[in-house]
């Protein structure tokens, strides 16, 4: 049918109206409503849409904020305790933001080893990977940004510190410095820009994120054992299956979120950074936001300034070329028993690497966090491409079916003859 | 080559340790006041909160602004509406310009802020030996373990250990990072007469105006932990109603394939 309506199969007269011509209802259905989803996902699988929502609370929250919030250095500070104090339930808006930040980067982390454990990164899916990369850099610009705003200690040395790292570069460094702060030391005009940039990017990462979420449409999604789907015997439908176990998690996480914002919604957060920003007083220690805390600590890991950058932005860029860093071809770390001990490993260097950015940079704190950060990228660089080759797998199980429901699969119908013939079958 | 290094190296610690790092060296952990806001489902005393505003207006708000406070939020910590208009009333401020141009003086209403002691940091410092006394709005916010800290600060004043060269002007407290402090000792027994009778001993005074403060940097406090049980509350029961449904939904798989 090259023009002329869609075939609509809605019902609802005026949803049918609209349908036939723009079909997004019959997309929505075909995406969330039928869209076949492998049977056995466990609660690892609801972190992508427990992102998106944290998203939108982002945005929402955000957009009451920028109504009351004033991006000036002289008012900036004030204006957000006015939003604690003199606006309508505005410490409401404000605790769930600035907790929010956290929850995001918590259900981020979390969304993330899900797909190193079970290697959602591999062939056909390393597109859907790199785009996923690119919200998390996105997430950590919005964020940074986002802590500029209050205007308190931390706030300004935190910038002036991260900002100061792109003067590290050679002949360009300087005048990206500049650029930034759009003067010459992180003043009014940055904090200007970062408001304006801080307002922009999360739609930027909207956008991203439908990209994301059309390459997962296509491949469809991973699952717990890294077998693809062979058959309508091993998915289900979206709806009602994830939709309710989706609804489960939301809930979870909607207590853990309520519980830091009403209850201990400064645990996160610096207390300097209900200090005003005084650019004549430095704080003791200058540390930025938990999220960031091992990234800083590879940072300073490195005695060269150059060279603590370049491993910064490198422990992150090195995610794009992870498909192809990873030579095995079988996905699930259940079935790598080295590998998934070398990946256990990384999550535990990863979390000294938070521990010792948390800490003034002297030692024993230095020669931790090098090890760490040696071992980090050692992961990537030398564990994962060997391993693919050394590594001896554990049989992988027929189909998805068959490992779920034991021998009662084979009462659903027979198996296709593709799968039956290649039980042990790795991509 | 060693030895060199760690000579070098043993130097290079001492000197930095003589300087600033003693400046801002370990301070001692604050004792615990046991205040009734503490806990998560804590509220705040309203009467200590009293006495703690009447401590901060006759002692330190010589010398501490508290910019963010209005006279009508006095009202939340329980005082009436005579009482804060009165209060408010007792200061001056300047308003205007009026229709002739000029800036006039009249009494505080409840909608003013609190009048800070000096028109800007450079005559605050000029007035105390070069020191900033900081602003006490959320002060309780701006420190770890703010309430404790400021408790024990303002009650830890102690003579200096021997061996301890306290600068010019500077007051030993080893709960203040780097042990001396710009701000003197500034509470002694006595030194406000509280109208219910409670009997101003530094410790009490202390403690009161702690609460007061703690009150004024979080006076959302009490509302946001009713709020946050009632929520728990609400995602509890949705968290068992969706989680029954799941397992419902879902038992028919266990069984036939999809
Ligand atoms: C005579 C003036 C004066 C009075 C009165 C005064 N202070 Fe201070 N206060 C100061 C100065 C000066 C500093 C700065 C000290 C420094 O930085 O060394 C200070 C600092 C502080 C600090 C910050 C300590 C820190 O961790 O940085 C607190 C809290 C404080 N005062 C509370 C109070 C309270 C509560 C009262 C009333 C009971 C009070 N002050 C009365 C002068 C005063
Ligand atoms: C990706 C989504 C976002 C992230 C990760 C994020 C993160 C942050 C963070 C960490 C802060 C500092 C909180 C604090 O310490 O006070 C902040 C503040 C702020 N954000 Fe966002 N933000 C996001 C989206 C948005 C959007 C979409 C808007 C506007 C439409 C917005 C507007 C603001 C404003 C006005 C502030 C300053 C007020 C304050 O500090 O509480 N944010 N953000």
């Amino acid at each position: 049918m090259a023009i002329g309506l869609h075939k609509s199969e809605i019902k609802n007269p005026v949803l049918r109206w609209v349908d036939e011509r723009l079909p997004i209802f019959t997309m929505l259905h075909k995406e969330y409503g039928t869209f076949p989803t492998p049977r056995n996902f466990n609660y690892f699988w609801n972190f992508g849409a427990l992102a998106m929502i944290n998203l939108l609370i982002m945005i929402a929250t955000g957009v009451f904020l920028a109504m009351h919030y004033t991006p000036h250095t002289a008012y900036a500070f004030d204006s957000v305790e006015r939003i604690m104090r003199d606006v309508n339930y505005g410490w409401l808006i404000r605790y769930v933001h600035m907790n929010g930040a956290s929850m995001f980067f918590i259900v981020v982390y979390i969304h993330i080893f899900r797909g190193l454990y079970y290697g959602s990164y591999k062939a056909p899916r390393e597109l859907l990977w790199m785009l996923g990369v690119v919200i998390f850099l996105l997430m950590m610009a919005t964020a940074f940004m986002g802590y500029v705003l209050p205007w308190g200690q931390m706030s300004f040395w935190g910038a002036t510190v991260i900002t100061n790292l792109f003067s590290a570069f050679p002949i360009i460094g300087d005048d990206i410095v500049t650029l930034l702060w759009g003067g010459f030391s992180v003043d009014n005009p940055t904090l200007n820009r970062f408001f304006s940039l801080h307002y922009l990017l999360p739609f930027v990462i909207v956008g991203v994120v439908f990209l994301h979420v059309a390459a997962l449409h296509v491949t469809g999604s991973n699952n717990p054992l890294g077998i693809e789907p062979k058959g309508p015997q091993d998915t289900i439908p979206f709806h009602p299956y994830y939709t309710i176990k989706d609804t489960v998690g939301i809930v979870v996480y909607l207590m853990v979120f309520a519980f830091l914002v009403f209850f201990m919604p400064n645990y996160l957060g610096h207390p300097d950074n209900y200090i005003p920003a005084n650019p004549l007083s430095t704080p003791a220690h200058i540390v930025p936001e938990w999220y960031f805390l091992p990234f800083y600590a590879i940072l300073r890991a490195v005695p060269d300034k150059l060279g603590g950058v370049v491993l910064m932005f490198g422990s992150i860029l090195i995610w794009f070329f992870l498909p192809w860093l990873d030579t095995s071809k079988v996905r699930s770390m259940r079935f790598r028993p080295i590998a998934r001990v070398a990946l256990l490993l990384w999550v535990i260097a990863f979390f000294v690497l938070m521990y010792c950015g948390s800490k003034p940079a002297e030692q024993p704190y230095v020669l931790i966090s090098q090890i760490a950060t040696a071992y980090y990228f050692a992961y990537f660089l030398v564990i994962l491409p060997a391993l693919g080759k050394l590594e001896k797998p554990l049989p992988l199980p027929e189909s998805i079916s068959r490992a779920v429901l034991g021998e009662k699969a084979l009462g659903g119908g027979p198996l296709p003859a593709s799968a039956a013939a290649m039980p042990m079958e790795k991509a | 080559m060693t030895r060199i290094l760690t000579a070098l190296g043993l130097l290079a610690g001492l000197t930095l340790a003589s300087t600033p790092a003693l400046a801002a060296g370990e301070a001692r952990p604050p004792r615990d006041g046991h205040f009734s806001f503490a806990h998560i489902f804590g509220t705040f005393d309203r009467a200590a909160a009293q006495r703690g505003f009447q401590v901060y207006k006759e002692v330190c708000a010589a010398c501490h602004s508290m910019r963010l406070l209005s006279f009508r939020n006095l009202l939340e910590i329980g005082l009436s509406e005579q009482q804060v208009r009165a209060i408010a009333a007792s200061v001056e401020v300047t308003d205007g310009p009026n229709e002739e141009g000029q800036m006039f003086q009249r009494p505080g209403r409840l909608s003013d802020r609190f009048p800070s002691p000096f028109p800007n940091e450079q005559a605050a410092r000029a007035a105390n030996n070069g020191a900033y006394p900081p602003d006490l709005s959320v002060i309780i916010k701006a420190r770890h373990n703010g309430a404790n800290y400021v408790y024990s600060l303002l009650t830890g004043y102690q003579d200096p250990p021997p061996g301890v060269q306290l600068g010019d002007g500077m007051h030993y407290n080893p709960y203040f990072p780097g042990g001396q402090i710009a701000m003197a000792s500034v509470l002694n027994e006595g030194q406000v007469e509280f109208a219910d009778g409670t009997p101003a001993t530094v410790d009490q005074m202390a403690r009161d105006v702690v609460t007061f403060l703690a009150w004024a940097a979080e006076p959302e406090t009490e509302q946001r932990r009713r709020m946050g049980i009632r929520v728990m509350i609400f995602l509890a029961v949705a968290g068992v109603l969706a989680y029954g449904v799941k397992r419902r939904v879902w038992a028919e798989l266990k069984t036939k394939p999809a």
